[in-house]
């Protein structure tokens, strides 16, 4: 059984460009799973050999292995497969809601052709946000995760695959919207950029330190809305420096625009 | 819930490299700002070893204290929970331990 999903096989699904039918909806409903059984982390390699042998020689056997060396190891294969063509790929994280997608969607449209933008989408389901990508003109891979509450760098390297980002082009992957399990999942990416929305308030970086922790931009999201809701932006910049000092915030709207060249140049500007 | 998927890279971990032995069983290593919940991985472990050379294993789980040093002062301290903040008021400190997640080790049967 697949502990992830509880079905017989893997739940995860990816598509391609090309591949999004009408609607944003073309995946059959009936949950028949003919799919093929790759999910991570790591069963794709599940037949090899292990890396060393050992006697058997008492009751106890020593291990001493990282959990997440699997995941982390294609991780890094990915990052080396990023890195060697000068792609920039950003994990971009936050609670459902916060506005991953409408952001992405502006991007493509004010600067995609000039950043080179590609996107991978991460939901349990549908491909209604890579419909909306393509929509604002992006080349866009859609992973399913069906039960799975976060990406990880197997689904990654799936998705490059069906992706195939020109060199020296930005990738942006938008993680299941989730503030905790993301977190702990490195997908081979360059930086890792976490959205928070004034609609949420402002206590979201303490209430969940181990996402905001890793974080290299913190994008404060619907600024727009500031006049309208109780949303402390000193304390929020406060709790911030107590979590991760390095951080960087930028205040953003993608409805009003504002913030957003500013975000575009911190694009540009790592990729160079 | 990653602590399923966390719970199954344990088990793929020791199958691959004792394909084919039972296991009597499992000794973890989860620091406490590691960001896995111990007791989540305690109560995903049946349901994941099912079927599997793990099955009916116990679980044994230690979980490293955190510990931390602060890049201003100079300073090691226990942080109070998940936020790391020194006594001089820094933020800015490397953590030394409490971030474990490891498979210590495993007992055949």
């Amino acid at each position: 059984m697949c502990a992830t999903c509880g079905c017989g096989v893997a739940g995860v699904r990816v598509f391609g460009p090309g591949q999004l039918g009408p609607a944003g909806h073309d995946h059959g409903t009936d949950h028949s799973h003919d799919h093929e059984h790759a999910h991570g982390p790591g069963q794709a390699d599940r037949g090899q050999a292990p890396s060393h042998e050992h006697g058997l020689d008492g009751r106890t056997v020593q291990i001493q292995q990282n959990i997440l060396a699997k995941n982390d190891r294609l991780a890094e294969d990915n990052r080396a497969w990023l890195t060697a063509r000068g792609i920039l790929a950003v994990n971009l994280m936050s609670s459902p809601g916060a506005g991953k997608t409408t952001l992405l969607e502006r991007t493509a449209r004010e600067a995609g052709a000039g950043l080179g933008l590609t996107v991978i989408e991460g939901d349990q389901e549908t491909t209604l946000d890579a419909s909306r990508i393509e929509a604002a003109g992006c080349a866009v891979a859609q992973i399913n995760t069906g039960a799975g509450c976060h990406l990880d760098a197997s689904m990654v390297a799936r998705g490059l695959s069906a992706l195939n980002p020109s060199p020296g082009s930005v990738l942006v992957i938008e993680n299941v919207g989730n503030l905790v399990c993301p977190a702990l999942f490195d997908l081979g990416e360059a930086a890792r950029v976490v959205l928070s929305s004034v609609t949420e308030g402002a206590d979201k970086p303490i209430k969940y330190p181990q996402m905001f922790r890793g974080a290299d931009l913190v994008l404060l999201t619907k600024v727009d809305l500031l006049p309208y809701v109780d949303f402390d932006t000193g304390r929020h910049a406060r709790d911030l420096k107590l979590i991760s000092p390095g951080a960087q915030i930028m205040p953003v709207s993608a409805t009003t625009g504002e913030g957003l060249p500013a975000w575009y140049a911190w694009l540009s500007e790592r990729t160079r | 819930m990653h602590e399923l998927a966390i719970t199954e890279g344990v088990v793929q971990a020791v199958t691959e490299r004792l394909p084919g032995t039972p296991i009597a069983c499992v000794h973890l290593e989860i620091g406490v700002m590691s960001g896995v919940v111990a007791d989540s991985v305690r109560f995903c472990f049946d349901l994941v070893t099912e079927g599997t050379t793990l099955e009916g294993a116990r679980l044994d789980i230690i979980q490293p204290a955190a510990r931390c040093r602060c890049r201003d002062c100079g300073a090691e301290f226990e942080p109070d929970g998940m936020i790391a903040l020194c006594d001089c008021g820094s933020a800015d400190v490397a953590v030394l331990a409490g971030q474990e997640l490891r498979i210590r080790s495993v007992e055949v049967v």
